[in-house]
């Protein structure tokens, strides 16, 4: 009984939702209505024992879908006026297509029946001794596995395909990072062998070299770096005396 | 009363039939098109958990996921391609969608 009635209140708010979301002049609006429908929907899951589902609809239509479609619906900015026009005109052919439509609905459930073998002819009956979530989850990573996968491949597809149509390259002008450049730009390590105790007094601190002091320098390091490795990589910041006197105690 | 199948059919009758009047009504406007594709989605995901329900059958479950995969993905590339089409021409009006001339 209670069920019952649960099952007409969350109907009744499922379809006023509905209408709603077809008529109404604000499609942001629309867009909350349509969330309020997928609750409904969420508890008539639920009241059908499908707990699974009801939890994924709330999670992953209320939670992502809805909130791309406001996201979507509040960045364009879009007269939304100017689309309302014709309104009026489309109503009576929406209207009578859709009563067609739903007569035709109503006659095929009307003369309708499960066939006699339907329960024979069940893909996967629920087992009676654990729960819903459960009961999917041991399905949907055996016999349904490949379902399953096609579902990650198609979400996958969704989410490059999306990323592909709305990234945009870089106005002409701007500065990127070029990573191949940048790694194979040359003059700018120093390979140096210190040795030990001689710090700043020696050395004096780095600065980045100027371009006409490069080719010199150049050669001085490789004078200098007679073992191989005691020497470190850096770009030439003033805190490279520092790394440098570290390859020294090689 | 008790609730059975026939209830669940009535209701996602209904809201199948409000979506397809949501698609004649909004004939400008895609994004309430693309709403309204949700809605006749969701009606069919209640009717796959209704049958599954009276059937005593998990099959049905399974598929009313996979359905709801694909319409996220639709509706995330649909959003995407409104995205890319109103920043090429700022406007999303359907009836101007006409450059492939088809």
């Amino acid at each position: 009984m209670i069920a019952a009635l649960a099952f007409y209140v969350f109907a009744a708010i499922l379809i006023a939702s509905a209408v709603m979301v077809v008529t109404s002049r604000n499609p942001v609006h629309s867009v909350l209505f349509l969330i309020l429908a997928f609750f409904n929907a969420a508890a008539l899951f639920l009241i059908a024992g499908a707990e699974f589902l009801a939890m994924i609809l709330v999670i992953v239509y209320v939670g992502a879908v809805a909130v791309l479609f406001l996201f979507v619906v509040m960045m364009l900015d879009i007269d939304f006026a100017q689309l309302r026009e014709g309104f009026q005109r489309y109503a009576p052919i929406g209207a009578v297509v859709g009563a067609i439509l739903f007569l035709e609905l109503v006659l095929a459930v009307g003369s309708w029946q499960f066939a006699g073998d339907a329960p024979g002819l069940r893909m996967a009956p629920m087992p009676g001794n654990m729960t819903n979530t459960q009961a999917l989850g041991r399905l949907i990573y055996t016999d349904y596995v490949f379902l399953f996968q096609a579902a990650g491949l198609v979400l996958l597809v969704a989410m490059i395909g999306a990323i592909v149509l709305t990234l945009r390259d870089k106005p002409p002008g701007s500065r990127r990072q070029d990573i191949g450049q940048q790694i194979a730009r040359t003059n700018t390590v120093l390979l140096q062998s210190v040795p030990t105790g001689a710090g700043l007094k020696q050395l004096g601190i780095r600065r980045p070299p100027t371009p006409e002091e490069l080719a010199p320098r150049k050669a001085l390091a490789h004078g200098h770096d007679d073992h191989g490795h005691g020497a470190h990589g850096h770009d030439g910041h003033g805190h490279d005396d520092h790394a440098t006197s570290q390859g020294g105690h090689h | 009363m008790a609730i059975g199948l026939g209830h669940y059919l009535t209701l996602s009758a209904i809201l199948l039939v409000l979506g397809i009047f949501g698609i004649f009504l909004n004939r400008k406007n895609i994004i309430v098109i693309l709403m309204s594709v949700e809605l006749i989605l969701l009606s069919v995901n209640l009717n796959f958990v209704a049958f599954s329900a009276a059937l005593q059958d998990l099959a049905g479950q399974v598929f009313a996921m996979f359905v709801l995969t694909v319409a996220a993905a639709e509706a995330a590339i649909g959003l995407a391609i409104l995205v890319v089409y109103f920043r090429n021409r700022g406007t999303i009006e359907v009836e101007d969608i006409s450059t492939l001339k088809g």
